[in-house]
Formats: C-alpha cells, structure tokens, sequence
C-alpha cells in the first residue's frame, strides 16, 4: 500500500500545525463558530449529540496492522474504546473533546494517517473496491487511481468551498463492490486499444433525491483523467445550486442542465484545463502503483481446507471469497454481531484485527462500504486459525450478504441530524432472523436502516431498505424494497405507510415470508421482487 | 417550561443552563421563559457554551423532561450504550427517554 | 465597508473605482471592474487588456464561486490586480492566494500576524493552481 514520501509528511504535519492554531485560535474567541465549523469540518469534526465526532480517514478502505493499532490507541486513549466504521470506508469516533482534536491528528499522523476533508463541502475520502488487489476480476488494482485523485484532490485551492460535498468512488471490474453508480462521480477503469482509461459516471447520490450517475464520457485516458476530473469540478463550483442546501449536489445540476449539457460543459472547460500542465505523468502513476505490487505471494500452496468443523465450515462458506492467487482467499470478518451495533469494534477487537493482518494478511486490511473488514491475501492453510482468533472476539458471524449483515447508520442516538434511532431497529431485525439457518435459507438479502433522509445507510440501495423519520415528534420507519449498489444499480420503492419499531421489523418479516413463497431457482430476494414486482409485498404486509 | 440547552465548546459535553452557569445534568435545567435566546447569546459570546438552543421541556418530579426524544437521548446518552450513559446503573433510564 | 486591504503586488494600486460588469462591458474606458459571485469570470477574457483592476465578490465566504472566477482569469493571461472583497477571512486566503487573488478587501479586519503565518504554513501543495507553486509530483520526477 502507498507509503508516504518527506512531501506527503510535510503536508500532513503543515495541516496538523493548521487545525491546531485553528482551534486555539476559537477557544481563544478569535473566530465564531460560524467561521469555525467549514474549517473544523475540513478536519473531519463534527459537534454531533454528545460530544465531538471525528471521522478519520482511510483512503480507498485500505490501511495496515501499524495503522489498525494507532486506531485502537485513539480509542483507547481519547474515545471510550471503541470504533465505528463507516459507509465510505472511513473510521469514526464519538467521544472527542475538541481540545484533544489538535493532539489526535498529531498521533495519526505518526502512522500516514489523517482525517482530512472526511467532512465539509469539499471532495471527500475517494472509495474503491475492498476486494482489490485481490479480486480475479479486476482490469487493474484500482488504489493508485484513487491514491493520485486523493493527493489532486487534498487542499484544492478551488474546490474547497464546493455549493455541498463531493464524493468519488473508483473500481476496476464490472462487478461494482463500491456502489460506485451512486457518487457524485463514479470511474470505471476500462480498457481501450490497449490504453488504460476511465469510463465517467457524474451525478449519483442517495440523500433525499437518490439518483443513479449516468454515464457522462465513456473513455477518457490516463494521461487527461485528473485535469478531467478539474473540469468536472469547475462545472460543478461554478454552476452548482447554492440557493438551497438539499438541491445543492451535482446530481440536481446534472438532473437540471441534463448529462448531455453537462458533459458538453465539461468537455469545453476540460479542452482548456488539458492544457494547463495539470496531469501528473505516467512516472507518478508508477511511482505510487509500485506500492501496490503484489505481496510476495507463496507458489505451490495447497488449496484444501479441513472442513471438519462444522461452524468453521459455515463461515468459510459464508464470509471467505475466491482470491485471484490460487492458495490464496479473502477474509470478510463480521462487524454485524447478532444484536450488536453495526460497524462498532472495540479497542481489543481493533487490535486482534490488526495482529491477523500483520501475521496472515502481508499486512493489510481493508474497510467496506457495508462496515465490514476485510483481510485479503489470507493463506487458505491459515483460515481455520484465523476463524478461531476470530469467534473468540466475537467476530466470526458468519453472515456476510445475509439479512443480518446490516448497513446501519448512528441514526438517533449519536447524529444530531438524525431523525429516529437506527440501531435498535438493526438489533430487533437480526434478532428476528438470529437463525443462522433461516438467514442462509433466505440468502443474500441487503438490508440498509438510516436515520434521517441524508441516507448515510444507503437505505435507497437496500434490497430492504428503511429509512426513519419524525413522525409528530414520534420515530417512525418507512420501508423500501428493490434497492441495489451492485453493477445491477436501482433505487428502492417505499412500500406504503410507515411503521412504529416494533411494526418494520414485522413489516420485513412479512417481505421475507412473500419472497420464500413466490421465489423460482437461483432468485435472490431481489430478483423475486423484480420479477413479481410490489403488489405481492404490499398487500402481505398491509393486507 | 423552556430550557436552554447546549455543548461545552472545549469538551463537546451536552450542557444545561441551571441558571447561574451550565451543568451536564438535566435535572438542574431551570425554567428560562422568555429569556433564552438573550442568555444563549451572552453565554455563548463569552465562550462559556457552544451552539446553544431553546427547548420544550415538562416539568416532572425527577426534574425538566425534554419535550423531543432528540434532546432527552442528548441528556442520557445513547439508548444502545446503557454503559456509556450518564447513568449506566439506572434500569430505568432508557424508559425516561423512550 | 473594508477599511483594511492586504496587497501582494508591487505596482501602485489602482485607484479608479470598480464598475459592475454590465456597465464595464457598455463601456469603452473603464479599466477596473468588480464580477458578482454569480456572473462570468469568462465575459472579461476579451477584454483583459484593458483592465487594471478586478475585484470579485465574496458575499459569503461558504459561497466558493469567486475561486473558479480568478482561476480563469489567471489562465487567460490576466496580469493586473485580483481582489477579492468581501467575507474574506484568513483562513481562506492561503486558498485565495493559490488561485491568482494578489490583494484582498475583508469585511471584517484581518489579523496580520495570523495570516502571515497561514501564508507560510505549507511548504508544498498537491496540484497546480494559478500560482507558481510546483505541485509535488512535479518535484518527485523533474
């Protein structure tokens, strides 16, 4: 993975110095909060409902043991011990005093690591593929791609006060393990006569206006993706809403102006920005892909598996994918506990994660989208060892794409712009479905709870989707059905009239139950609601 | 009754206007009437609170109950962590909020 | 309005006012002119040689409009003096500076030893700008 050289140090370290005076400088009374918040946010700060919140980053879900420790330590030290990840791939924490803020970042970046533009209206942490490198169906690694738009996009001069935030995702395999259709700008790394390039995807998002990114060029090459990419931005800070904040993503403006005007206006602004010596040379594109060279895997290892424990043989079915180096698998380990709190891991588990890396991971993890982690170069001879590491923590849930393998947001009880409690509700669905042989009965089922239309859970991507809301100052759910953030991309369809807590998780039940009962071979639950549509669902869960 | 509510800006900790200056405990908010938005303003000029507001809350024998469940997680913590709440030992806690 | 203006050029300073741009593009000698955070930077490009002085409004510092407007200005070739008015605070003229903005006019004063150090803070930047600053991937291959 990408190793900082002195000038990515220099810069970490100037921004460290930065915030620190900043904050001096506000609990002097030297600015306002107003004038505070955009330059707090920069730095990942939030004033959340019970104290601060800091989301660190983790550039493309991707970081080490060394990193993974520091994590803890944060923990530990400055937090009450425990860790959220999150669904773009970051790592937040909920117990931050702002006086401490200064000395956290100073700490991370001891270990490369930062927590900068993971808020604000600015381009966010850039997210990619958890699978790569490792994936046999990747063109390429995908992270050098995602590592060169991250230092373009790191204190952009220009684009540091966009009308709203600005996410990108890129991958490189025609399964989309990064909902990439669903950013404001998803890339494709595609292949043509030879050349590699990116296929761009401009003005997805979920929020309350989820719209999936339609295509906007379908090849632009290496050599012009980031001064591309300069374009798409300038269109975006120059026209962009800024009369009203929830009409203020790219995607209204390419919804508004529509793709073909847009990706005119790009293609004008992009003829002239081409040629501002803005696109690092190929030599920098290796210079970073040289960090992500394959480990040095073994040859001649075997792929067989004992399967002769039968909880271990669930979870290897279940949570273990194919690696693309025969020997060789992924581990997807579990942050869904049944009746835990999705994405939550303690200091000790954060710590157990990162001695699996280092000892049976060359050194590397990943964090998904969906609040899971990932070890991806295990040896299939080492998995029984590191599931047994693993069930003793309490991360060995064997249900990875199962029903219990939420994505929930903080939702209520830690978003101060939440609208009603997710957790529970993700407590109360796994616990109604804890039997792990009706979860595998039912299949791979997504299912994804946010608090408040903002869609921090992508519940508009869920298979299952619910989303809370304030009901005459009661929590009440809403329930969606059809949603996906895979290559086969929609938007969820509300079924009708929400539900009290107690009422969804019935209301999802009753949506399983039509799904067992009209499903035909090979259909997930997905499949079934789109073969047979709404009607069926809605009339056993409001019949 | 109205109570004035907010964040400690050095700590972050959610804070009660008890009349004289600012406490973690909503228990010692006191009624501000139509005053709040006038101490939130001098309290905050003075740095001694971060983003304060005014709140709906019912007078109850326990002490002040914010009207909207938001504020009541915000006084007790969240309803997932009993131990990470003000009052991790209290089985009634989580009912007060609910 | 500003009493303080921060300069980082070394001519005079122009002293005629700056007229909006409609009046500007109706009429034949102004040499100074001032763009709204809304109109188009790109209605100046041919007519830069006529212009001294453009000042380009930040009625809002959130609003980052202003930013794009004297990017392109500077790439078009403009040489003269970049203003940028309004809610201009400190935090936010490092960023400025980066992208072609070589004198200031805040609404509300400026502490000059803060913005000094600001300045001097960052010894290298990721991207190329309107400044003459080498992004580091320059830096690493030559």
């Amino acid at each position: 993975m990408y190793k900082y050289d002195e000038y990515d140090h220099s810069i970490v370290a100037s921004r460290v110095e930065e915030f620190r005076d900043q904050v001096n400088r506000r609990l002097a009374g030297q600015i306002t909060e107003d004038q505070f918040k955009p330059l707090r946010l920069m730095n990942g700060l939030y004033l959340q409902l019970h104290a601060y919140m800091l989301r660190v980053a983790v550039p493309y879900g991707t970081l080490d043991s060394r990193q993974m420790r520091m994590l803890a330590h944060i923990a530990r030290k400055y937090d009450r011990d425990y860790g959220h990840f999150t669904t773009r791939q970051n790592i937040q924490y909920n117990w931050i005093k702002l006086e401490d803020a200064p000395d956290i970042l100073a700490e991370l970046a001891t270990v490369e690591m930062h927590a900068i533009q993971t808020s604000g209206n600015c381009i966010r942490n850039i997210s990619s593929d958890q699978y790569a490198g490792a994936a046999a169906d990747e063109l390429t690694d995908p992270r050098p791609w995602a590592e060169l738009l991250r230092q373009w996009s790191t204190f952009h001069p220009e684009f540091s006060y966009l009308p709203r935030k600005f996410k990108i995702a890129v991958i490189a395999a025609d399964e989309d393990r990064a909902a990439m259709r669903l950013h404001d700008i998803g890339l494709q790394i595609v292949e043509r006569d030879g050349r590699h390039g990116v296929a761009v995807y401009v003005g997805g998002g979920m929020g309350r206006t989820p719209m999936i990114a339609p295509l906007i060029k379908d090849f632009v090459p290496f050599e012009e993706f980031v001064s591309y990419m300069e374009a798409c931005l300038r269109v975006y800070n120059r026209y962009g809403r800024r009369d009203n904040m929830y009409k203020a993503r790219i995607k209204i403006l390419v919804h508004e102006i529509g793709a073909e005007k847009y990706a005119a206006e790009v293609e004008a602004e992009h003829a002239h920005v081409k040629k501002l010596d803005l696109d690092p040379p190929r030599a920098e594109f290796d210079r970073i892909a040289a960090h992500f060279a394959d480990p040095a895997f073994e040859t001649g290892l075997s792929d067989e598996i004992d399967r002769s424990d039968p909880d271990f043989a669930v979870w290897l079915d279940q949570n273990v994918a194919a690696h693309k180096t025969p020997g060789y698998a992924i581990v997807n380990i579990s942050l869904k506990p049944t009746g835990g709190i999705p994405g939550d891991a303690s200091s000790a588990q954060i710590d157990l994660m990162a001695d699996l890396a280092e000892k049976h991971s060359f050194d590397e993890l990943r964090v998904t989208h969906a609040q899971n982690i990932v070890l991806p170069h295990v040896r299939k001879a080492d998995l029984y060892a590191v599931w047994q590491q693993l069930r003793d923590a309490g991360l060995a849930e064997a249900n990875l794409d199962l029903i219990t393998d939420i994505i929930a947001c903080p939702g209520l009880d830690y978003c101060s712009l939440a609208n009603a409690r997710s957790i529970p509700v993700a407590q109360k669905i796994a616990n109604r479905f804890a039997d792990l042989g009706r979860q595998r009965e039912l299949g791979e089922l997504k299912v994804k709870i946010s608090g408040c239309i903002n869609a921090c859970g992508h519940h508009h991507a869920g298979h299952i989707g619910i989303l809370g809301v304030d009901r005459k100052g009661t929590e009440n759910y809403q329930l969606s059905l059809g949603g996906s953030g895979a290559e086969d991309v929609s938007l969820g369809q509300i079924t009708g009239p929400g539900f009290s807590e107690d009422g969804i998780v019935d209301a999802v039940e009753k949506a399983t139950d039509v799904y067992l009962a009209q499903r035909e071979a090979g259909e997930r639950f997905v499949d079934t609601y789109r073969r047979i549509g709404m009607a069926p669902f809605k009339e056993a869960i409001y019949g | 009754m109205k109570i004035l509510t907010g964040n400690d800006l050095a700590s972050g900790d959610v804070t009660w206007w008890t009349g004289e200056g600012w406490s973690r405990h909503v228990e010692e908010a006191v009624d501000v009437a139509d005053q709040g938005e006038a101490i939130a303003h001098a309290e905050e000029g003075a740095r001694r609170v971060n983003a304060p507001y005014v709140i709906d809350a019912t007078d109850t024998p326990e002490g002040p109950r914010p009207a909207h469940i938001k504020d009541r997680i915000r006084a007790l913590g969240p309803t997932v962590r009993p131990d990470l709440t003000l009052k991790p030992a209290d089985p009634n806690a989580g009912s007060w909020v609910i | 309005m500003a009493d303080q203006t921060l300069r980082f050029r070394n001519d005079e300073a122009h002293d005629e006012p700056a007229v909006t741009l409609d009046s500007f593009l109706g009429q034949s000698n102004a040499t100074a002119v001032r763009i709204e955070s809304g109109e188009d930077a790109r209605a100046l490009l041919p007519h830069l040689d006529r212009l001294s002085l453009v000042e380009v409004s930040f009625p809002k510092f959130r609003d980052g409009r202003g930013y794009s407007s004297a990017r392109i200005l500077r790439e078009a070739g403009y040489t003269g003096e970049l203003r940028a008015q309004g809610d201009v605070l400190v935090d936010q003229i490092p960023l400025m500076r980066r992208c072609g903005f070589d004198s200031f006019a805040p609404e509300a004063p400026v502490d000059e030893a803060t913005l000094t150090a600001s300045l001097a803070r960052y010894e290298f930047v990721y991207q190329g700008a309107a400044d003459s600053a080498v992004p580091v991937w320059k830096r690493r291959h030559g």
